[in-house]
């Protein structure tokens, strides 16, 4: 019994002469954040060391506090994560500065009102339909759907009560268009309630200070608003006629006198058969008359300009002769 | 995401401005490496440095900027905004304020604090020959000095520096991988800052001994002018979400044999108006005939 006590005694003995020792003694006991990795020393340094042998001195000291830091973070749990050795950190202690402010709620849309005040859960729809047609897997939205498939139709089936003459392609896409720019329409009103901006619903906002583009806004508004939509309303003394605010571009129609395509056409033709530049004969006489007139205005102007220009430099030196006063002089140069 | 009046048009777009946007967990702070209109050796090896020590989070500027970030701040937020970096050094050198390094960070794009060093001695990296440790392992901070804990400048300047060299916050660490740590030390208003590399010797017990290599850079800086943030916009810059700080879980106790247990706290019930299993065999009967009504109504 004695004898294995002592063998153990030797044993720790013989471990403690071979290692060098994990303790460290402090005065005061470090700050330690281990979130952060972080270990702040409050002792007083040794200035006299620090000033004459510093950088051992700070490695020594670097190597004490790096050893408690070390030491605390081996106390930590540990665990396993892929076959290495982790050890799991708490959350940081010193409060560092954001890099930006914490955001605000997100304010709801009108939907999501309306869904919390009934109740309504909102359904996750699965990523993937099964599309029993091409039997295969397909995205419930988004690129590869059969949402848009309406659109792309190369045949189009005539309802029973509708005209058999009209349009059921372009009716679909306008369909479409309707449906988009509705949804753009409550978006927009959506974020106008969150940002608490005053919408017209039809219109022109009412502002303390208009400008002349709201005044000339609500002019033109003002006289459409009639039952006849403006057909009827006179215009004022010096009203110019409003330039076309809907349409951007205007195509001629496909069908009917084909006279104006047929002109255009046929003159393009001949500008490409020319053999030689196209000259215009007024623009050119307007620009050779306003050369020769510059060329006049030059040859007039250099004369009186020369004797413009002496008689100033005879002036100019008379001035400074007679601030010097040699005012004799300069007469005499001026009867030259 | 913040509700823009123009959406974005591709996923990639989408993804960066989310990505820059204020979140309730943060993403780690990067770093601009400005140089001034006129830049000596001394402050250009530092900067490259500190871009080494910061990568992957770090941006440096190839180009000269000519601004003064103690006069003016407009040219440096507007950096920050376009960049997305919330820290920055600013290096320049003149002959009033030679081998001058400019700290700061910023706060919602606007400058939150700036500290102006000097260099008064440096040796770079290279001038050490000593292997260098991987790219951007998470670096354990040291700080010695009476300043760091009395002075509220000084304060402030361990604060900046933490938040500069702290790297991710992350939950878990490898332990062969706490390979760098730096050391500040502070005394009569110089600072000294020292870079080693950890060599883990064994000891006798599970925790190794630690031996220390210098490696650079390393560099004594004085301390010069500041612009620190008020303390009213320092307190609401460090204010933390509520939604980040863990639900206290309440009403849950283990007893000493592992059974979870809780407490249900009950209204005051009143004993006469209990509502118990009706067995009708038992109820008081006043006559049989008029039960009998009762239950041919209730047939119907």
């Amino acid at each position: 019994m004695a004898d294995l006590v002592e063998s153990v005694l030797q044993k720790a003995a013989e471990k403690e002469s071979k290692y060098k020792s994990i303790e460290v003694h402090k005065d005061i006991d470090l700050d330690i954040d281990a979130g952060n990795l972080l270990a702040v020393d409050p002792n007083p340094l040794d200035a006299k060391k620090l000033r004459e042998k510093r950088d051992e001195y700070l490695i020594s000291l670097a190597r004490d506090n790096t050893q408690l830091l070390i030491n605390r973070i081996w106390e930590l749990p540990v665990e396993r994560v892929e076959g290495t050795i982790v050890a799991k950190l708490p959350a940081p202690k010193t409060i560092l500065p954001r890099e930006k402010p914490i955001p605000k709620p997100k304010p709801e849309t009108k939907w999501q009102q309306y869904a919390k005040l009934k109740g309504i859960q909102n359904k996750k729809k699965a990523r993937k339909v099964w599309d029993d047609e091409i039997k295969d897997w397909r995205p419930t939205w988004g690129y590869q759907s059969r949402v848009n498939d309406e659109l792309n139709e190369w045949v189009l089936e005539v309802p029973a009560n509708a005209d058999p003459y009209e349009d059921q392609f372009g009716k679909a896409k306008k369909a479409k268009t309707e449906r988009v720019a509705k949804n753009e329409l409550q978006r927009m009103r959506n974020i106008a309630r969150a940002s608490k901006l005053k919408v017209p619903g039809v219109g022109l906002t009412p502002t303390d200070t208009p400008s002349k583009d709201h005044l000339s806004k609500a002019l033109t508004l003002a006289k459409k608003s009639t039952a006849s939509v403006g057909k009827f309303t006179d215009s004022l003394p010096k009203e110019k006629p409003v330039k076309n605010t809907g349409k951007k571009r205007k195509f001629e129609p496909n069908v009917g006198d084909m006279s104006k395509e047929k002109s255009a056409q046929l003159d393009i033709l001949s500008k490409m058969a020319k053999a030689g530049p196209t000259v215009n004969v007024t623009k050119a006489m307007k620009q050779h008359m306003l050369e020769e007139e510059q060329q006049r205005q030059k040859t007039n102007s250099e004369r009186p300009k020369k004797a413009k220009s002496i008689k100033k430099s005879i002036k100019r030196k008379q001035g400074k002769d007679t601030k010097r006063g040699g005012g004799g002089k300069g007469k005499r140069r001026g009867r030259k | 995401m913040v509700q823009r009046v123009v959406k974005p048009k591709t996923q990639r777009s989408k993804r960066y401005l989310e990505s820059r946007e204020s979140k309730l967990t943060e993403n780690t702070k990067t770093a601009m490496f400005i140089r001034g209109g006129r830049t000596s050796e001394v402050v250009s090896q530092t900067l490259k440095d500190m871009y080494f020590l910061k990568k992957p989070d770090a941006v440096m500027f190839q180009k000269k900027n000519i601004m003064r970030p103690l006069e003016d701040q407009t040219s440096l937020e507007f950096l920050s905004d376009r960049n997305d970096a919330s820290l920055f050094m600013f290096g320049s050198h003149q002959k009033k304020r030679p081998n001058n390094v400019v700290i700061g960070r910023f706060f919602d794009f606007h400058v939150l604090d700036m500290v102006e060093l000097g260099i008064e001695k440096y040796k770079s990296m290279q001038e050490f020959h000593v292997g260098k440790f991987s790219l951007g392992s998470k670096p354990c901070l040291l700080f010695a000095g009476e300043a760091f804990e009395n002075e509220p400048e000084y304060q402030r300047l361990k604060n900046l520096l933490i938040d500069f060299f702290r790297g991710p916050v992350i939950e878990n660490i490898r332990l062969a991988g706490l390979e760098h740590v730096l050391l500040f030390t502070t005394l009569d208003g110089k600072i000294y800052l020292r870079n080693y590399k950890v060599q883990m010797k064994k000891s006798g017990s599970r925790t190794p001994r630690i031996e220390l290599e210098e490696i650079g850079p390393s560099v004594d800086f004085s301390m010069r002018r500041t612009r620190l943030a008020s303390d009213d916009l320092y307190k609401r810059a460090r204010q933390q979400p509520k939604q980040a700080k863990p639900k206290k879980v309440k009403n849950i106790n283990r007893d000493p044999f592992g059974s979870k247990l809780g407490r249900i706290h009950m209204e005051k019930q009143d004993l006469d108006k209990l509502q118990t299993r009706k067995m009708k065999g038992l109820k008081r009967k006043t006559s049989d005939n008029t039960d009998k009504k009762v239950e041919a109504k209730k047939v119907r």
